[in-house]
């Protein structure tokens, strides 16, 4: 067992899973998207993106521009809340937190994209 | 051989060393945000009231860079003091760290080597005109890289001492000089440097040591076969070696000298012509006075002794020797001591001798031995070996017949072979042929163009650098070599440069071909003159209108109206001439 292989495996398992915390519920009821579980997945998921930096090998790169889309998608949801609470003044409306999400969404698919990529190197390695 | 740094991995280098301080940072300003969205505060009217998230990032990032700005939107409670107070401590903690990190980084010699490489690298790659690979910047490469850079030609630098790297960068040269400190020696770092690009068009190596010339030598030889090598040997097994191999050019300063010497002693109108013609461009080339036949002294009997003994011998002059050990041919007349006492030089005859070398390997005790020696004959030819190209001061003081600078000789040898290679058959030539001619010669082109080192160089009738005459040329035209040396700005002027050496396409060759002499295509030409001369002769031979004006005195009409009116009117005045 390899300690950095698991605090990895860790990192991209759980900004997955709070990415898709955040995304389950009704795409247009604020009520359903909770802001620290979106706050959590940002800070979680740029860890991870941090962990494979420096990772020369294809899979690696791979590894890193999944995370960097993620992060993307996960700011800009967060700047859309806080246009519409902030700047708009109009509060989280249905049209806001469906954007929201779906950018939210967004960010899930490519964490679901680096947790398949890191499940097969894990089964590479294992052969 | 030390390995490559991998230069292509400083952008991974750098993310995984500050994989950690940024994740550090991450972590510290996610749990004061998510601490300040937590605690307790009251608005204006003292309803309960929290940050939100926006609120909370925007205090935590002005606050944790150390800005401030105040307490925003409304007055702190005391419990989101007390939680900012951490906060501040914690993002102390963080920059730090970071900081830290990146100055370690920073000041990593491995990093700072990788830089200094993929900087010269990129350099190299980048570059888009003919260069040379100089490997070894010494005394004698730094000559070589002045009078390059003074030719216009561009250099690229291999040096092991990093102290003489960073004097490439102090020196004002007028184009970049790629340098890296690194060892020639090692074949990856010459491909670095440009042996295999396209525009490397020769290499020079030109180390102190032996062994690693030789190196280059085969590397050039093997990784590019077709490039020009010039390489230094001071022994003559290496020069042996590098011969057996092909290397082009190779250059015993010692050699060089002595056959420069025997030279200057059977025929010295040739030595001086050959001194004027492969001078440091820039520099003036003095008159010196011929050295005379008689008894010569030479004191140090090392590698450079014995070839200026054996020069003098087979050229028939008695020599004596001063040395602390015997020479190994015992027929030579050898007197024990060392030249910088008066006894030695005494006994060895200096009251009727005409000449003395001082050539040991030391600067200090070859002085002290001229010295001496002019004291006891003040008539005395003196020449004086000076290993240290910065000891030039003490040398100029002194005022010896001849010195002789081993890096000067190697790099007077490396520019007559680079500036044009017609230049080496031409002296070869000049070797040959009878002092008389030489003296002739000499005397011609130093009224006509001073003692200054002057401009040569060589020019190729074809369509790429002679596009104009060509084209004359190949329509049947005959063309004189004084027909085209005339100036563009005043025909009845003829330019300040000669022809010195023909070369035709079929293998023949004229030695200093005369006025009426017709040029034919594919001809090159080895010029020597002013260097005004040149840009007249390189426009005169490109275009068609310089060409016809300076040929025939007539103006050509430019442009199409103007080509037209010419060519109606001529077209009148032949009609007019036919009419009557």
């Amino acid at each position: 067992m390899n300690l950095e292989k698991v605090i990895f495996g860790f990192f991209i398992v759980l900004a997955a899973t709070l990415n898709f915390g955040f995304f389950v519920g009704d795409i247009d009821n604020p009520a359903h998207h909770d802001i620290y579980e979106l706050f959590a997945a940002i800070i979680v998921s740029l860890i991870a993106t941090l962990l494979k930096f420096g990772d020369r090998t294809q899979i690696g790169a791979v590894h890193l521009a999944t995370s960097l889309v993620a992060d993307l998608q996960l700011i800009a949801a967060a700047m859309v809340w806080g246009y519409a609470v902030h700047v708009t003044g109009d509060g989280m409306t249905a049209k806001a937190t469906a954007s929201v999400v779906s950018l939210s969404g967004g960010a899930l698919f490519a964490n679901i994209v680096s947790v398949i990529i890191l499940i097969a190197e894990t089964i590479m390695q294992r052969r | 051989m030390t390995p490559l740094p991998r230069h292509h991995s400083i952008f991974f280098l750098i993310m995984r060393r500050m994989r950690a301080p940024l994740i550090l940072l991450i972590v510290i300003i996610a749990i004061s945000v998510l601490g300040l969205t937590l605690a307790p505060g009251v608005d204006a009217d003292g309803n309960p009231h929290k940050l939100s998230f926006f609120h909370a990032l925007y205090f935590i990032s002005y606050t944790a860079t150390t800005i401030g700005f105040g307490e925003i939107p409304f007055a702190f409670s005391d419990q989101q003091r007390l939680w900012v107070l951490i906060c501040i401590y914690m993002s102390v903690i963080g920059w730090a760290y970071t900081l830290g990190t990146v100055f370690a980084l920073l000041a990593d010699r491995n990093l700072q080597q990788a830089f200094a490489m993929q900087r010269f690298v990129g350099a190299v790659r980048n570059l888009r005109e003919p260069f040379y690979l100089v490997c070894g910047y010494g005394e004698t490469g730094g000559l070589i890289c002045e009078a390059l850079d003074r030719m216009g030609v561009r250099a690229v630098v291999v040096e092991l001492d990093e102290a003489k790297v960073g004097e490439i960068e102090l020196h004002s040269y007028a184009a970049d000089v790629p340098a890296i400190a690194a060892d020639a020696r090692n074949p990856e770092i010459l491909k670095f440097a440009g042996l295999t690009h396209p525009h490397c068009i020769g290499v020079i190596a030109l180390t102190n040591d032996d062994s690693a010339n030789l190196a280059i030598a085969i590397a050039a030889r093997l990784l590019a076969p077709k490039l020009p090598a010039l390489c230094r040997a001071e022994s003559r097994d290496t020069a042996a070696n590098m011969a057996s191999f092909g290397t082009r050019h190779i250059i015993n300063p010692f050699e060089k000298f002595a056959e420069y010497l025997g030279l200057a002693l059977h025929a010295p109108n040739a030595w001086h012509l050959l001194g004027w013609l492969t001078g440091l461009p820039g520099t003036a080339v003095e008159r010196h006075r011929d050295p005379p036949r008689g008894n010569w002294i030479i004191c140090g009997h090392g590698r450079f002794g014995r070839l200026m003994a054996q020069t003098m011998e087979a050229q028939a002059v008695p020599v004596t020797i001063i040395d602390r050990q015997p020479p190994p041919e015992a027929d030579q007349r050898w007197i024990q001591g060392d030249g910088t006492g008066a006894e030695a030089l005494t006994a060895a005859g200096v009251d009727s001798a005409v000449g003395l070398v001082a050539c040991t390997g030391s600067d200090v005790d070859n002085l002290s031995a001229a010295v001496t020696a002019r004291e006891l004959n003040p008539g005395l030819f003196v020449i004086v070996r000076q290993n240290l190209y910065v000891n030039r001061a003490l040398f100029d003081a002194y005022d010896a017949d001849i010195a002789v600078v081993p890096s000067q000789i190697i790099a007077h040898e490396c520019l007559a072979i680079l500036g044009t290679p017609l230049l080496a058959p031409f002296l070869q030539e000049v070797r040959q042929r009878g002092e008389a001619w030489s003296a002739a010669l000499l005397d011609d082109l130093t009224t006509r163009y001073g003692w200054s080192v002057p401009m040569i160089w060589s020019e190729r009738i074809n369509l790429l650098r002679a596009p104009a005459l060509q084209q004359r040329l190949m329509d049947g035209e005959t063309v004189r070599i004084a027909d085209v040396l005339r100036s563009p700005a005043g025909r009845e002027e003829s330019l300040p440069c000669t022809v010195a050496y023909l070369r035709r396409d079929d293998d023949d060759h004229v030695v200093m071909p005369g006025p009426d002499c017709p040029l034919r295509p594919g001809d090159e030409l080895l010029l020597i003159g002013l260097p005004e001369a040149r840009n007249a002769l390189c426009l005169t031979l490109a275009y068609e209108h310089t060409l016809n004006y300076v040929l025939t005195g007539k103006d050509l009409p430019g442009g199409w109206v103007w080509e037209r009116i010419a060519a109606h009117r001529n077209r009148a005045a032949t009609a007019r001439r036919v009419l009557p």
